[in-house]
């Protein structure tokens, strides 16, 4: 193992691909791999993309990382497509956008499937994340379909999020997602070719101003910035969410995007607001993989009859919630 | 549901545009409990290989109507081995006569389908591959 990081720190794309496949698929192989390459991380800018299906966040990837070769950045992907709840499998399409990208050294792609376990998308991805990390990619850009959990999830494994729409997805303040401000550190609007990309921008921006005047409130005392980002990301620091327009299949404004994607990794190392994410995620990362543990223990140590016992036991009420639990950790502790 | 989960590159090779016999098998994979890494159309064999390689694939599924099997597949099977991925199954689907059956089998593709093919006999050949491999 020893050997295949030492390979994938030299930029071996086959060491690189085993070492991915390795903490993909089990926490135990990550719980290996994770604590021989984690003191080499840490260096790369980590780039959430994620927008609703369709919405151009491939062909975007495509363009940025493009971009991002002419200003040599040596660049990975990681493209997470849903898993079929039912049968488990995925069609993972992402590549078809992308092959713009292939014969290019500095360039590394790899596909990943939700595999639907709870968190289990998160620990796995921030996984493959370090070791692409660890073998010095500049850049990781992390595509993910923009749905509830996930999307709130892989926003907290990167350091700059940014949220596509494209017209004609439903333009209105009301239809444009309610948590979109939590995870956004900017904000495209992709297809800006198509009719109604003014006022999907015009949208947006009302949304941005409604969404200060309501930090403000919330807060209760009056600022006398212009703008607040509410995403954490930048501790107490003010980070405008900016709007910027795209045409991904044309890579216009690509240039643009990518100048403010790097003006915000710039303001995030000015600011704490670096330092910041990563003791967010780190938290964010030891209490997953704590509960991960307990959940781990509390089902070698109960067995699958008594669990169903106490889940009968406490459906029909002869205990309840919090006894059963205060029962299991007794027997968890001996 | 199975626990492992193998993933498979099913790409198109050359320059014909049909690629709804091969999203079909796509389709087919994912529905078999498969992750299925589709690269779209009109591949090299340059960028089939090298995304084998990224994605760490435990198959490779080929689709070819163009007739030009022999000297994609002949190339395709020389970056394996340049490589070291050896070890992965190739299997392929297409219009190919018997004698270049024969042929593509000597090269090292393991596995070939023509379009009347039944779709569960290409899932199950793939399963079969892929579990001998893990
Ligand atoms: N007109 C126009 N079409 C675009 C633009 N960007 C992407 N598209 C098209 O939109 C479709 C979806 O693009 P993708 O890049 O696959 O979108 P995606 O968000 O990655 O899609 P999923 O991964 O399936 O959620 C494709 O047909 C693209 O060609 C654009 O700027 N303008
Ligand atoms: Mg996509």
């Amino acid at each position: 193992m020893q050997d295949l990081i030492e390979q994938a720190r030299n930029g071996r794309p086959r060491a690189i691909a085993r070492l991915i496949t390795k903490v993909e698929n089990s926490r135990s192989g990550a719980a290996k791999i994770v604590p021989a390459l984690y003191k080499f991380t840490g260096q790369a800018h980590i780039v959430g993309i994620t927008g609703a299906p369709g919405s151009g966040k491939s062909s975007l990837v495509n363009e940025l990382a493009k971009a991002l070769r002419r200003r040599d950045h040596k660049v990975a992907i990681v493209a997470v497509d849903p898993s079929s709840p039912f049968t488990g499998g995925a069609l993972l399409g992402d590549r078809v956008r992308m092959r713009d990208l292939s014969g290019d050294k500095g360039i590394f792609i790899r596909s990943l499937a939700s595999r639907g376990s709870l968190g289990g998308l998160s620990q796995a991805t921030a996984a493959v994340i370090k070791v692409l990390d660890a073998a010095k990619f500049d850049t990781i850009l992390v595509e993910t379909v923009g749905a509830g959990q996930a999307e709130v999830d892989i926003a907290g494994a990167a350091h700059t999020t940014l949220v596509i729409e494209a017209p004609g997805m439903g333009d209105d303040v009301q239809s444009i997602k309610a948590g979109i401000l939590e995870i956004a550190d900017i904000l495209v609007v992709n297809k800006a070719d198509r009719p109604g990309a003014a006022r999907t921008v015009r949208s947006l921006q009302t949304m941005l101003q409604l969404g200060q005047t309501m930090m403000v409130n919330h807060h209760g005392r009056s600022m006398q910035t212009a703008s607040i980002a509410p995403n954490g990301s930048n501790d107490a620091d003010n980070w405008e969410i900016p709007v910027q327009e795209t045409v991904a299949i044309e890579g216009a404004g690509i240039e643009d995007l990518l100048d403010v994607i790097l003006v915000h990794k710039d303001h995030l190392r000015a600011t704490n607001g670096w330092l910041t994410q990563e003791k967010l995620r780190s938290r964010r990362e030891i209490e997953a993989l704590l509960q991960a543990r307990f959940m781990e223990r509390f089902q070698t140590a109960v067995s699958q009859d008594d669990r169903d016992q106490l889940i009968t036991s406490v459906a029909n009420r002869t205990t309840d919630p919090y006894t059963a639990v205060a029962e299991i950790f007794n027997q968890i502790k001996t | 549901m199975e626990d492992f989960k193998p993933r498979i590159l099913v790409a198109k090779p050359g320059l014909d545009g049909h690629d709804r016999g091969v999203k079909v098998v796509a389709r087919a994979l994912r529905d078999a409990g498969m992750e299925v890494i589709y690269t779209g159309l009109r591949q090299t064999p340059e960028m089939i290989v090298e995304a084998a390689l990224q994605e760490d694939v435990d198959a490779i599924g080929l689709s070819i109507l163009s007739g030009a099997h022999m000297p994609l597949v002949t190339r395709i099977m020389a970056l394996i081995v340049e490589n070291e991925m050896e070890d992965v199954p190739v299997f392929l689907g297409g219009i190919i006569p018997d004698d270049d059956v024969t042929a593509l089998n000597e090269m090292g593709v393991s596995g070939v389908f023509g379009p009347g093919a039944n779709m569960n006999s290409i899932v199950d050949f793939v399963w079969e591959k892929v579990r001998a491999r893990a």
